[in-house]
Parts: structure tokens; sequence; C-alpha cells
């Protein structure tokens, strides 16, 4: 366990790889890896039960990152706590890298699936949940979600079967930075009202602070807890760090050139204790 | 090539399907709200922990089955063929062939002979739309006895396997102790002027159709297809390099399917005159599957025409 300002930290450093990740690949996504990195370290050092020396030992949390795109911060993340040499981060993209564009859990260890088609992650977070009992097994499965994935309907569909089946260790995290690749979810296809859509489908809905560590903490307890199907809407910044990359679509998928990169660095470097 | 009583084949679906759940506590169903038009009902009163229906849904059906398979479960998730390969394709590509994932597909209510339930229930892409896919395997059986045995060779496959069958009553070719191998089809009739080859329904037709050939002075063989991916290469080969003429017979359309890897293959290794007797380019029709099967051309007749113009 380490403290709030370790935690802090983390997600600086995270957010500096991915940075430096994007520069040397040439493109990626920054402003959806920047809104999900709190989530990703929460779950990595604070609430998943997992062996990063062993990656596929069986009785481990399973996480599914159904918005592939922002892999950038998950391979951080999962490099920084064990699972792969960090060096190998800046292969990203890159000709014979595991690290691929979007997840391929077949070469990279630590990914509990290969993501990157969205809408399709909450599924196959049900099928394990559902594997998962059969065999008997506690662990928890956990999924994070875009807000403007969730304009796919096979994303409600999947919610329909949570409920229906009460997969009460599933828990799905909505990276709700309100911002997509087009504009602003609320131009492109509303989705709100967000709570009420989760509680009608039957689940348990708690909305989080997406880059607040105590606040992240409380709702994974709360979701431990809870008989049903649970929901954390973590409310985030797309971008987040980085001023001029926040809340705007242009950094959905682009890469910064070096005065940006330059600039994004020292802001990021600025936050560090 | 024995009894010609006529059976459903998705009953030796049921039967595999069945069977396999005794044998291996893998073994799980995921439905879509058919079970009842399959038969697969009744392996969710014999294992109700192992069977998930999860209603209208086909996309959340191939993502759950995912799921389950990288838990190390079998899941066979069965439908409509048309919906399973068509809706569900993008969840079959990346959440399943993608991981290369031991799922198993069935589609069901395969071709035109679904009949009266019209075009918008006849599968007949669901072929091509499965070939493409890295991965993946596709058996079509002729008969309930095929198709229980491609159900209990698909248990010992690695990755998935598609699965296709028909909805009304075929000819029984095969007897009950028959055995399927992904990648080998079956040689029904040894020929040497022309060779049928042919897959589902379509293989008692072929039947049919050398024996009226073979009445008229010619010699005709009839290969059973039913792995049409991997395609059984050696046999084809062997039997091509006789005949030096072909005649493929599908109810699927002439795109994409089983003479399209049959036409890939010769026309790489062995290229000699072929033609086909399957759907070109259209969409089907209501009506009995016999009247439905005569409009666009999948009778015997037809099969037994197109070898003769290619041997003249």
């Amino acid at each position: 366990m380490i403290d709030n300002a370790q935690m802090q930290d983390l997600a600086l450093c995270v957010r500096l790889d991915v940075l430096e990740m994007i520069r040397a690949a040439g493109s990626g996504h920054p402003g959806g890896s920047f809104s999900s990195v709190e989530t990703l370290v929460e779950l990595y050092w604070n609430v998943m039960n997992n062996r990063p020396e062993e990656p596929r030992w069986g009785g481990r949390d399973r996480f599914i990152l159904s918005k592939g795109h922002a892999c950038p911060a998950l391979y951080s993340v999962l490099a920084r706590r064990g699972y792969f040499d960090p060096a190998e981060l800046l292969t990203l993209r890159k000709f014979g890298s595991r690290l691929q564009g979007h997840p391929n859990m077949l070469v990279l260890p630590g990914l509990d699936a290969s993501t990157g088609s969205l809408g399709q992650g909450l599924s196959i977070a049900c099928g394990i949940a559902h594997g998962l009992r059969l065999d008997g097994r506690k662990s928890r499965v956990f999924c994070l979600l875009g807000d403007g994935e969730l304009q796919e309907g096979s994303v409600w569909e999947a919610a329909m079967t949570a409920s229906h089946y009460n997969l009460k260790h599933l828990t799905a995290i909505v990276d709700r930075n309100r911002v997509q690749l087009d504009g602003p979810v609320s131009e492109v296809m509303e989705i709100e009202p967000l709570v009420d859509k989760w509680l009608a489908f039957g689940w348990d809905v708690i909305v989080a602070d997406g880059h607040s560590f105590p606040s992240l903490e409380k709702a994974f307890e709360h979701c431990s807890e809870t008989p049903f199907p649970s929901v954390i809407l973590a409310d985030t910044v797309k971008g987040k760090g980085v001023s001029f990359m926040e809340n705007t679509c242009l950094w959905h998928g682009r890469c910064p050139d070096e005065k940006e990169y330059a600039a994004a660095v020292s802001e990021i470097q600025g936050g560090l204790s | 090539m024995k009894d010609l009583n006529l059976k459903p084949t998705r009953e030796g679906y049921v039967e595999g399907i069945m069977q396999a759940g005794r044998e291996n506590s893998r073994v799980v169903v995921v439905e879509g709200d058919v079970s009842r038009s399959i038969g697969s009902n009744s392996f969710r009163e014999a294992f109700p922990d192992r069977f998930f229906n999860l209603g209208v849904s086909e996309q959340d059906m191939l993502g759950e089955a995912a799921g389950l398979a990288l838990e190390g479960f079998i899941p066979f998730v069965g439908t409509y063929g048309v919906f399973i390969a068509g809706r569900a394709w993008d969840q079959i590509r990346t959440g399943i062939c993608y991981m290369n994932l031991d799922v198993r597909i069935a589609g069901a209510h395969g071709g035109l002979s679904v009949g009266p339930d019209g075009a918008t229930h006849q599968a007949l892409e669901d072929v091509a739309l499965m070939r493409v896919l890295p991965n993946m395997k596709i058996l079509v059986p002729a008969d309930s006895n095929q198709t229980r045995a491609s159900v209990l060779a698909s248990i010992e496959a690695e990755g998935p396997v598609y699965i296709r069958f028909g909805r009304n009553p075929v000819p029984q070719l095969y007897t009950s102790d028959e055995k399927v191998k992904i990648g080998r089809g079956n040689l029904l009739i040894d020929g040497n002027d022309v060779t049928l080859v042919a897959c589902g329904a379509m293989v008692s037709l072929s039947i049919e159709a050398a024996s009226i050939l073979n009445g008229r002075g010619i010699s005709a063989g009839v290969i059973d297809m039913i792995s049409v991916k991997p395609l059984d290469r050696e046999l084809l080969l062997g039997q091509v390099e006789k005949t030096g003429a072909v005649v493929v017979a599908e109810d699927h359309q002439s795109t994409g399917g089983l003479f399209c890897a049959v036409a890939e293959t010769l026309a790489l290794e062995m290229p000699v005159p072929m033609d086909t007797v399957s759907v070109r380019d259209s969409f089907g029709t209501s009506g009995s599957p016999s009247e439905v099967m005569a409009k666009f051309g999948l009778t015997a007749s037809a099969i037994v025409e197109k070898a003769q113009r290619l041997l003249q």
C-alpha cells in the first residue's frame, strides 16, 4: 500500500510515460489516456488482487480495457507495476513491439483481453464473471469504458446481462470525460442522464471524482460490498494534466510536436512532489 | 451411405452438445432466445448452471462466449446463422478470432433450405463472412449424424470453430458412429470424368446427380467437403488430377463460400474447368424449401447439367 502523495506522483509519472511513448510512436491517444490515469493507478496499486510475476494466476482480479485506445496509460501502469520492463514502453506502436496500437493479450503479459473495437469489453467482462462464478472463484472483474463508447448499443446488451444474472463481482468504470473524437459527447450524441440509465438497467451506480484517489478509493470500496453489478461514473477531464490538451477533442488522437511536448512535460513535472 | 430416412441436422447439434456436456464439464451453452427452435433447451434442462440465455442480443452473446473461453470454458454459441455471423461479426473477429479463443459458433438455419421464413432468415453469406477470418475453422455437415460428430470434433480443436447446419429434414447419409476431422473431407464416390464437391444440404443432391450422370455414361465423383476451412486440399487435388473438371454445389452465395475456397485452391495449384451450383448474387424468398431451392437452381438436375456442359 502506498500513500496518497505517492499515488499522485505515480499518476504524474504515468502521464510523462504516455507523452514520451506517444511522441516516440508519432501517434496515439493522449486525451483519453490522461483522463483514465488515476483510475488505472488506483486499480493496480490499491484495488486489484494481482501478481505481476505470475500474470495468469487464476486467483487474480481481471481487468478489461474496453476503451482500448487508452492503452498507453495501461501499458505504463503495467510496466511500473512490474509486468514487464518499462524500457519497452518506448516501443509503443512500432514494428515488432508487444505494445500494439491497441492491446493484444496474446503478446503482452498482464492483459486479460485484446480490445480496441469499442463496445465489446463489457460483454467479455460478463462472460469472465460468469466463468469465475462457475469455477467458484472470488475474483472481481473490472471493465473501463469510455463515455463516448456508451453510444455502442452492445454496451447496453451487456448491461442487461450483468443485472439479469446479477454479476455482483463485476464493476464497470465509465471514464466520463465528456469529449469524444468529433467533439463534446453532448453534441455528437447525448448519452445523459447516465445515472438514471445505469439505475434503470439494474446497476448500483456511484459517481466519483476520477482524478481524486480518495474519491476513487471510496467508490471502489462501495462496489466491493454491493449486492449488484456496480458502475463508477468517474468524472474526469479529457487530456487531464496538460492545460492545452484539456477538455478538447483536438487531443483525442494526436501526437505533440517538439514544442508542445516540451511544454507538456514541464507542466506535468511542475506537479511532482 | 446408409439409411436415407430424413432428419433435421439441428437434431445432431443438440445430440452433440448433450454428449459433449456429459463428457466435459467445461462445455457451456450461450443462447439467444432460439433454444426452443434449435432444440438446445434440452441442454438447459440437463445442465442449468452451464446454460446462459442472453435474449435477443447476438453481439453480447459472442462477447459473453469470449469471456467464458478466457476462463477456460468451451462455449457453444448458437442462433440463426444469418444473425450470428452478420450482426456479431466484429465480436467474432476481434473478440474471438484475434485472441484465438475456443468458442464454437453454431449457425443454425443455414441457406435457402430454411424455406418459408424468407430472405431475412436464409443465411447465404455466413460461410463467406466466417471464411475470411484468421484462425476460424468451418464445418458444414450434411446430415444429423455428421452434425453431432462435428460438435464432438470441435471440442478437440484449438481456436474458434463455426458449424453451419440447416433447418429442414435431409437424408441421413452417415451412420451414428461417424467421426469428423477438421481439415478432412469425405470421398463418397470415386470418379474419373468429373468431381462434384459439395457441403451441407447439397451433398445428398450431388450423390443423386452422380447417379444420373453415371446412367449417362459419365463417371462422376462426389466429395463431401464438410471442412470448408481448412479445405481438404489433398483429397481435392487427388480427385481433380484424375477428372480435370469440377462442379461445386452449396446452399450459399457463390461468392466467398465453398466454391471460392475450391476455386482459390485450384487456381493456384491445378487450374481446371469449373462451375458452381449456388446462389448467384441474390436474396432468397419464401416458399417450401424445395420450391425455393428449385427457383435458385439448387437441384440435382442443375448439377447434372453443369457437369455435362463442362465435359462437352
